[in-house]
């Protein structure tokens, strides 16, 4: 952990404009913004830690929970949510009994939603793991959910089998 | 490769030429919203099928050309079969065996998968005869969109560009602000502020260093058209951005752009590599002795960074929060020095004064809105996608002609225009032509050029609490209307489409968007009334029914409406609503085997209206909710 921060920090001299920056270095490399990071990198800029717990929270960008294995971000951008984009949100959120902005207790799966990612024209949308999917529906909601699950679920009997061959 | 630009561009130029004469030339679409489309599958499709045939093509990746409905798009051109280059819609990667069969291998042109032919104007712009669109739109901005590769510069300098810089830095400073003064050009990230105007209060500060700020923060959800031209199309921006630095003596510029726009990211980095490379950044560009990098700083998702001086405070690594004007930027900017912010579109329309001059520019549009404007053409319309028209086309023009007319035959209700601080326009504005002050007069604005249509089954009060709900979230927090005010409606939105409003919170609503529109400390806190009061003015009659009524007309708000299955269209051995819903709320009758929705369990999600087949068409949603009492009542008598 501190030397991944390390990492982050080192090419950035201590100058505040950087601070975004290097918010974005962190997230990216850990995925979110631990209090360890947080504190880590108001004390390499010189500034106070709830300095830079001001300006990361004022961000949408930053998160404070990590990711959970399949990221899911529903868009709530105009044209989505004239296209139904609220009844998908709903949906995610009644099939992972999670809230947007949270994060199944196993970390399998976590939650958010955007302002708008500018693909209006496939309005609803989702971006589940980086990739895009048009024109949702909640039946669709369904599919995709049970499409990664059972990928997960293979995943862990062929795990489990691996583990049985081994011994 | 630093050298003469001439040079550079007649091997670009060479270069060009040959590829349009050679045998095959393949452009797939891969901005962002064709990805989503699945553009990159048709890419790889025909890469794949290219190769297995053994024929020599040319695929080339390249941006929009604004007909996102038709997404995946193709350009194909073959010189010898004698056609011009043909573009096809809907290419998803299943039809690729048939496009390669017909025309590559054979001498079929496969015109029932094409959307028409291209056709070039005399500038070179690429317009398609057959759709009747692009005898109104008129592509300043979109020029090169969808035609080039956005990751070779070559393309670029091959179709003139480059050239108005190198002819931009033999002017003086004062020559430059004078053609755009001529051309009466407005900035294009809403506001419509002279241009000009800003560049010569910035020119005229004796202190420096001078800063230049491409705003492609383009946080207005509902809206594309910045994501677009920096995908498709990066080099003209950064050209109209070194013409500008020259004009103002900026040294350096920054091009912030959203963190939700990898792809934009992605390409501009490349492209500003690329431009750094041939000399037209960096040091003494070609020659003139004029110094001017670009840094690409991305945003964090705050829409209110979008404002100018909050902007300026995210650069600086501080919360994106606005500060009173004036001091104006242009006087007291980034790190405290003068400053220009600019839009995306304005840059790419600067390059294009300088090329054709300040007179050619003004003739274009209405006389104080000159030139074009770019709309997104979103929501409930057939032919969803980017537009470009002269100013003062009229928004009927736009929507029903460019746009083809609401999708599913059904009725137009409103055009929400300027973004989520915009406003929304009923029918009787159709007529109205759109520009700057056309639009102000009506209670809404320009914005970036965001337009989602509504119709008759949204709710115009749900649309307004959420546009306040975006705007109460992305709220800065600074003020106290646009942290209170803002949030005060909200709620008396969120009572209302619970039908738990009463009349004197209508009035209070009213009162109180005029108060935010007064005290707000910045415009798009100020601006966060245009929703409330457009929809209060054109739409009253729904806010109506849903305060005395409990009623929702458009069946929208969940809690005024139920769903409900009418037995004599409910097919008996059908499962689909059964089988689909999510929270087992549909009991089968034993023995009619028809469906009734189980009130308590539903969650409204609206599944079953979806796999009800559309020959039966048996669920129906109803308002207000104790209609369906009724209606069992009269179903069972």
């Amino acid at each position: 952990m501190a030397e991944e921060l390390q990492e982050v920090l080192a090419p950035y001299p201590v100058e505040r404009r950087y601070l975004l920056r290097i918010l974005q270095g962190v997230q990216q490399k850990m995925g979110y913004i631990s209090e360890e990071a947080l504190e880590g990198v108001a004390s390499h800029l010189k500034i106070s830690p709830a300095e830079v717990y001001g300006v990361a929270t004022f961000y949408n960008q930053f998160r404070f929970i990590p990711y959970g294995k399949h990221h899911i971000v529903a868009c709530l951008g105009t044209a989505c949510h004239a296209m139904g984009g609220q009844l998908i949100l709903d949906a995610f959120e009644r099939e992972l009994d999670i809230k947007a902005g949270g994060i199944t207790p196993d970390h399998g799966w976590s939650l958010d939603r955007v302002g708008c990612i500018g693909c209006c024209t496939k309005a609803p949308v989702v971006v589940i793991n980086d990739v895009i999917h048009a024109k949702m529906s909640p039946f669709k909601v369904e599919e995709v959910l049970a499409g990664l699950g059972l990928e997960m679920r293979k995943e862990k009997e062929e795990e489990e089998a691996g583990e049985g061959e081994s011994q | 490769m630093k050298g003469n630009l001439n040079d550079l561009q007649k091997q670009a130029q060479e270069k060009w030429e040959e590829l349009e004469e050679s045998s095959f030339t393949i452009r797939i679409g891969t901005p962002t919203c064709g990805r989503a489309a699945g553009s990159l599958d048709t890419l790889q499709a025909f890469q794949e099928r290219i190769k297995k045939e053994g024929v020599e093509a040319h695929i080339i990746e390249v941006g929009c050309m604004g007909l996102c409905f038709a997404e995946p798009l193709v350009i194909i051109h073959n010189p010898d079969s004698g056609l011009p280059p043909i573009l096809y819609g809907f290419i998803t990667h299943e039809k690729v065996l048939r496009l390669v069969e017909g025309f590559i291998l054979g001498d079929d042109p496969c015109l029932e998968l094409a959307l028409g032919t291209v056709e070039f104007k005399e500038d070179g712009t690429p317009y398609i005869p057959e759709m009747p669109r692009f005898e109104i739109e008129e592509r300043l901005v979109l020029r090169n969109c969808g035609y080039i590769d956005p990751l070779d510069i070559g393309q670029y300098l091959a179709r003139g560009g480059y050239l108005t810089l190198q002819k931009a830095l033999k002017m003086t400073p004062e020559g430059i602000i004078r053609e755009v003064e001529q051309a009466r050009l407005r900035g294009r990230g809403g506001a419509g502020f002279d241009t000009a105007r800003k560049w010569k209060a910035c020119y005229q500060m004796e202190r420096g260093p001078k800063y230049l700020i491409c705003n492609a923060d383009e946080g207005d959800p509902g809206a594309f058209m910045d994501r677009v031209v920096l995908e498709s199309d990066p080099h003209s921006v950064i050209e109209g951005m070194v013409i500008a630095a020259h004009a103002l003596g900026a040294s350096q510029g920054f091009i912030y752009t959203r963190a939700e726009y990898p792809l934009v990211i992605e390409r501009l980095k490349i492209a500003l590599s690329q431009a750094r490379e041939i000399g037209v950044i960096g040091e003494d560009i070609l020659g003139s002795g004029v110094n001017f990098d670009i840094e690409l700083v991305e945003g964090a998702g705050a829409f209110a960074c979008g404002e100018e001086t909050a902007m300026i405070a995210s650069i600086e690594g501080r919360r994106g929060m606005p500060r009173p004007r004036p001091p104006h930027p242009t006087e007291y900017g980034l790190n405290g020095e003068p400053t220009v912010v600019d839009n995306v579109k304005t840059f790419a329309l600067v390059t294009r004064i300088l090329q054709q001059g300040g007179e050619w520019f003004s003739q274009i549009g209405s006389p104080n809105s000159t030139g074009t404007a770019v709309f997104a053409l979103a929501g409930r319309v057939e032919q969803i996608g980017l537009v470009e028209v002269p100013m003062g086309t009229t928004l009927k023009e736009v929507i029903f002609e460019v746009g083809g007319g609401i999708t599913n035959g059904r009725t137009f209700k409103a055009v929400q225009i300027g973004g989520p601080a915009g406003g929304c326009l009923p029918e009787s504005a159709l007529d109205l032509p759109v520009d700057y002050d056309s639009l102000k007069e009506v209670g809404a604005i320009m914005g970036s050029g965001g337009m989602v249509v509504l119709d008759e089954n949204n709710c115009m009060v749900e649309t307004a609490r959420f546009f306040v709900d975006f705007l109460a979230r992305e709220c800065c927090g600074k003020c106290t209307m646009g942290r209170l005010g803002v949030k005060q409606m909200l709620l008396i939105l969120e009572d209302f489409v619970k039908g738990e409003g009463t009349e004197e919170d209508l009035d209070m609503l009213e009162g109180l968007a005029h108060d935010v529109r007064e005290g707000c400390l910045c415009n798009l806190g100020g601006s966060a009334a245009n929703p409330v009061l457009t929809t209060l003015r054109y739409f009253r009659d729904e806010y109506e029914a849903h305060v005395t009524g409990k009623r929702c007309p458009a069946l929208v708000c969940k809690e005024l409406i139920t769903y409900y299955i009418l037995p004599e269209k409910c097919e008996k051995g059908c499962d689909h609503c059964v089988l689909t819903c999510p929270t087992e709320a549909i009991a089968t009758d034993e023995k009619t085997r028809k469906k009734k929705i189980l009130q308590d369990k539903c969650v409204k999600c609206g599944t079953c209206i979806d796999v009800c087949p559309p020959e039966y068409d048996a669920v129906i949603k109803v308002s207000p909710p104790d209609r369906v009492k009724e209606l069992e009542g009269e179903a069972g008598g």
